[in-house]
């Protein structure tokens, strides 16, 4: 079912060959994609796994009692299994599919923090994180459930400060720790096991957003021993529109649904309904078909050429970037974390993020400017006005690094 | 390696957006508002001073934001000096279909001047990302004209 995939040993040039769209020239320069963090490109693999599924196997699952259908579910159905095998879950079963990382974040917090939590626990997340783990969190805080919300502070290097979570932790309240498994400014990795093992002697379940983390880093949730782990296909050279929440089974089975409709019941009267059992309670409705198909030619995918091996070469490329990027003149690189990903938030003394940001796009180079969706962050490090930021995915290269080293230069040559 | 970006970034435009004018908060201003871009994080107040006439006397901003969005308030305010509300929202509806389009079809006659001084930014129209650093300042001036207390450009 699947094309030739790339062999274990890296070739970057080779890989690049995979992703359509990095030989397309951008205002007439070679494109130099440095916002995989935002949402990475698609390798042809993923691409034609999805079309094809539309041209030969296409039909809605768990309905249909007719040879499309049939094989339609069991392509939705497998793609789960390849989830559960990528991340090392014991049982497909908690495996969920969602929209995205948000999503089930929310789902979460609606689910557990709404009806799970009781009255007078916390909450506990930190200043690193992605809105997508805040606002949510602020919402259950709001809902008058009796939530409170904690934040955990993170140290000037860009690391969770561990004191602080611990001292957070203390008094027992704390029902839930939700963090990111990676930031997606700072690219700080956090000490996930340690993290893990604090928040149960607390008595706390742990939640890992791995929007960015999972991208990178070989996943193995039973060795962090986390409860909950999320992340989103289209950041892992999958399509949009899905996502993944892993919880264990005993915790999906306390959790009541999040959206109610088709396809997530056992049985429905018109007085009352009984739900499915996890997974399908999760997931109401037409769930994402052709998605799955796609995201799991994307777990395939990396899983072919080996997440040991892309953690390999992007290691190389942010040792790489630290020993060029806060060289530059005028450039300084928020977060000094000690275990780091390949994500560079920086600024440019003599430009706003967004005056830089169109100036290296007519060098044909994609950064994002802003605030990445963590305020609270640029607050933190006294960057309200935003960074420019450079993320990295398998295809990126030390000469695109080298690129907007250059553009950066120049860059402050014009402004200057 | 950015020759081309020069008719984006003109002289004037950087330098406004290094030093733009009337950057003071105006402690006797009789009308204000906010402007936010929620997506960029520019932010910036305006502050106006209305003359017994009923034009306006005074204007002046401060905020933080990109080299576009501050030399258009710091340009703008200039501008709009002296100008009764209806000619300063008369200009703010040429500058935009200016910042969006690149020209001014009815940009002659008494408002040319104000206009030409305003032309630099209309390199905006070529980066539709960009437009709305250009005009976060005039929406802004909308709002405090017309008693709201904040304008997006979003």
């Amino acid at each position: 079912m699947m094309d030739a995939l790339p062999t274990a040993v890296f070739d970057v040039q080779r890989i690049r060959e995979d992703f359509p769209i990095l030989s397309r020239p951008i205002r007439g320069k070679r494109l130099v994609f440095l916002d995989s963090g935002a949402s990475a490109q698609k390798p042809r693999q993923v691409i034609e796994a999805m079309v094809r599924c539309m041209e030969t196997s296409y039909a809605n699952v768990h309905r249909g009692a007719y040879w499309l259908s049939e094989v339609a579910t069991e392509a939705y159905e497998a793609a789960r299994e390849a989830v559960a095998r990528f991340i090392n879950a014991p049982d497909p079963r908690e495996v969920v599919f969602t929209r995205n990382s948000t999503e089930a974040i929310n789902l979460i917090a609606h689910s557990w923090g709404r009806h799970v939590m009781r009255p007078g626990q916390a909450v506990l997340t930190s200043e690193l994180e992605h809105h997508a783990n805040l606002v949510p969190w602020q919402m259950l805080r709001d809902d008058g459930k009796g939530i409170e919300l904690r934040i955990c502070r993170v140290t000037d290097s860009g690391e969770l400060d561990l004191e602080d979570l611990a001292q957070k932790l203390a008094d027992g309240k704390v029902g839930l720790v939700a963090l990111a498994h990676m930031s997606n400014v700072l690219g700080t990795v956090l000490p996930v096991a340690r993290i893990a093992q604090m928040a149960h002697d607390a008595g706390a379940k742990l939640l890992l957003d791995g929007s960015q983390a999972a991208v990178h880093r070989k996943l193995d949730i039973q060795a962090i021993g986390c409860d909950f782990y999320v992340f989103t296909g289209h950041k892992l050279y999958g399509p949009t529109g899905i996502g993944v929440l892993w919880a264990k089974l005993e915790h999906l089975e306390r959790m009541p649904p999040f959206l109610g409709g088709g396809d997530m019941i056992s049985f429905v009267t018109l007085e009352r309904s009984e739900w499915a059992p996890p997974p399908a309670k999760f997931e109401a409705g037409t769930p994402p078909i052709v998605e799955s198909v796609g995201l799991h030619a994307a777990v395939d995918y990396v899983t072919a050429i080996g997440m040991d091996a892309i953690e390999a070469h992007e290691r190389a490329l942010v040792d790489h970037a630290m020993q060029v990027l806060p060289n530059l003149p005028g450039v300084s690189v928020l977060g000094r974390a000690q275990d780091r990903g390949g994500v560079f938030a920086f600024s440019l003394d003599a430009a706003h993020a967004h005056d830089l940001s169109t100036l290296l796009d007519r060098a044909g180079i994609a950064v994002r400017a802003g605030r990445h969706c963590a305020e609270p962050l640029h607050a933190r490090f006294g960057v309200e006005a935003g960074t420019t930021r450079a993320s990295f995915g398998l295809y990126t290269t030390k000469e695109e690094i080298d690129v907007l080293a250059e553009a950066l230069i120049k860059a402050r040559e014009f402004f200057a | 390696m950015f020759d081309d970006l020069r008719d984006l970034y003109q002289e004037v435009i950087l330098d406004h957006g290094r030093k733009p004018r009337n950057f003071r908060r105006l402690e006797d201003a009789d009308r204000g508002a906010r402007g936010d871009n929620p997506m960029c994080g520019d932010r910036m107040e305006l502050w106006l001073k209305m003359s017994p006439d009923g034009h306006i006397g005074d204007a002046a901003f401060q905020g933080r934001g990109c080299a576009i969005s501050m030399a258009s308030a710091s340009l703008m305010t200039e501008t709009v000096k002296g100008k009764t509300p209806d000619q300063a929202k008369d200009l703010g509806a040429k500058f935009r279909e200016l910042a969006m389009t690149g020209t001014c079809p009815h940009c002659d006659g008494a408002i040319a001047d104000d206009m030409e001084r305003l032309t630099p930014l209309s390199g905006v129209h070529e980066f539709p990302s960009r437009v709305k650093c250009a005009t976060l300042a005039w929406h802004t001036l909308n709002a405090a004209l017309e008693g709201a207390k904040e304008a997006t450009s979003e």
